[in-house]
């Protein structure tokens, strides 16, 4: 039981790729992509976590309650940003691909091929 | 490579990588039982050292400030690339002047949902500026407090008027302020080098725990990143819609 946030992470990373790998729309690849990388921030999240332990907001608790790691969160937004970066930047580039070749299918892409 | 070829190919490579990645997070601590010192030696300093109550922030602002300031950049570049990707074609015209794109509406879209679309703009305006100002004390910060920010005005999309939000938000105001957050990011940093002789550490009196001006120069920061978090995803989110419903010509037609 003590390992279940790491092996459903391990289950979205695979079923993300899977997902990027079969895909027949580029939309529906760059979002498999988003669902690969919300495998990472639950690896992050889950190491950093500790049994009993409260949210790493010092107010209103006594000042020797066990903490969660904070520097694992701190990660988590950096990557939440780069997620949201990299998707703008994969979305514009299928937008450009459907205006120049007529079609968001990754097989049909003439440029693609080969 | 044909899509048989690449399932084929997955269907042999993804078993391994799952073998790999289940081995590799064994290694892990298991959940709940993590002993890193470094965590638990930041949460122990940071609220005396700089008086933030939030410590997710005050990592962010403070130990890792430098780090920060390429996350932001990163979002500026982004932002910009998205804007290079979009901008017009050659071929390309662009139908602001057209008439019924004023009363854009979505299909569907009652009169209920748009009146409440309207109402969420200062709802969402409001929490957004309280989520940037609180970054220190409560969870939130310039990131997500600039997030919620730019929804603010989107709900004017929902509203069915998109040239309305264009007009409210045009683009050299969304890429001037997407630039003010930067700069004043990296001028905070400055002041820093200047008065404290470091680069990006705190030169502000750090005020008393658990007030909204406390935390040294944590709200300056916040706010710097706000500005530019919104500035940059307005302008994202702009510029796809842009894409949609006002860029006519090409192939497209």
């Amino acid at each position: 039981m003590s390992y279940l946030p790491y092996a459903v992470a391990a289950w979205l990373f695979m079923i993300g790729l899977w997902g990027v790998v079969s895909s027949t729309h580029l939309v529906r690849t760059v979002l498999s992509l988003t669902v690969v990388q919300s495998a990472t921030y639950l690896v992050l999240l889950g190491v950093g976590y500790r049994t009993g332990a409260k949210a790493p907001i010092v107010a209103d608790i006594p000042t020797k309650s066990k903490l969660v790691d904070p520097v694992v969160q701190v990660l988590v937004l950096t990557d939440v940003v780069i997620e949201a970066t990299v998707t703008a930047l994969l979305l514009a580039l299928v937008v450009q691909a459907h205006k120049r070749f007529g079609s968001v299918d990754p097989a049909r892409l003439r440029a693609l091929r080969h | 490579m044909s899509r048989r070829v690449r399932l084929g190919l997955f269907a042999v490579a993804g078993p391994g990588l799952l073998a790999v990645l289940l081995i590799g997070l064994h290694g892990l601590p298991a959940f709940g039982d993590y002993h890193g010192v470094y965590g638990l030696l930041v949460s122990r300093i940071e609220p005396s050292a700089r008086h933030a109550t939030d410590i997710v922030t005050a990592l962010n602002f403070d130990l890792r400030a430098f780090d920060t300031l390429g996350e932001e950049f990163i979002l500026f570049a982004s932002a910009a690339g998205v804007a290079l990707l979009l901008r017009r074609m050659r071929d390309e015209a662009s139908v602001e002047r057209a008439s019924g794109i004023e009363d854009h509406r979505f299909a569907g879209a009652s009169d209920a949902l748009r009146l409440a679309s309207l109402a969420l703009v200062p709802l969402l305006v409001a929490l957004g500026g309280y989520v940037v100002l609180h970054g220190q004390l409560t969870p939130g910060g310039g990131f997500q407090g600039g997030v919620v920010l730019a929804a603010g005005p989107m709900a004017i999309l929902l509203a069915g008027r998109y040239l309305a939000l264009k007009r409210i938000a045009p683009q050299w105001a969304l890429e001037a302020l997407e630039a003010l957050g930067a700069a004043s990011y990296a001028l905070i940093g400055l002041g820093g080098l200047i008065f404290a002789g470091v680069y990006l550490k705190n030169f502000l009196p750090l005020g008393t725990q658990g007030t909204l001006l406390s935390a040294g120069m944590m709200p300056l920061n916040s706010v710097a990143v706000g500005l530019e978090v919104t500035g940059a995803f307005l302008l994202t989110w702009t510029e796809f819609l842009d894409q949609d419903l006002l860029v006519r010509g090409g192939d497209r037609t």
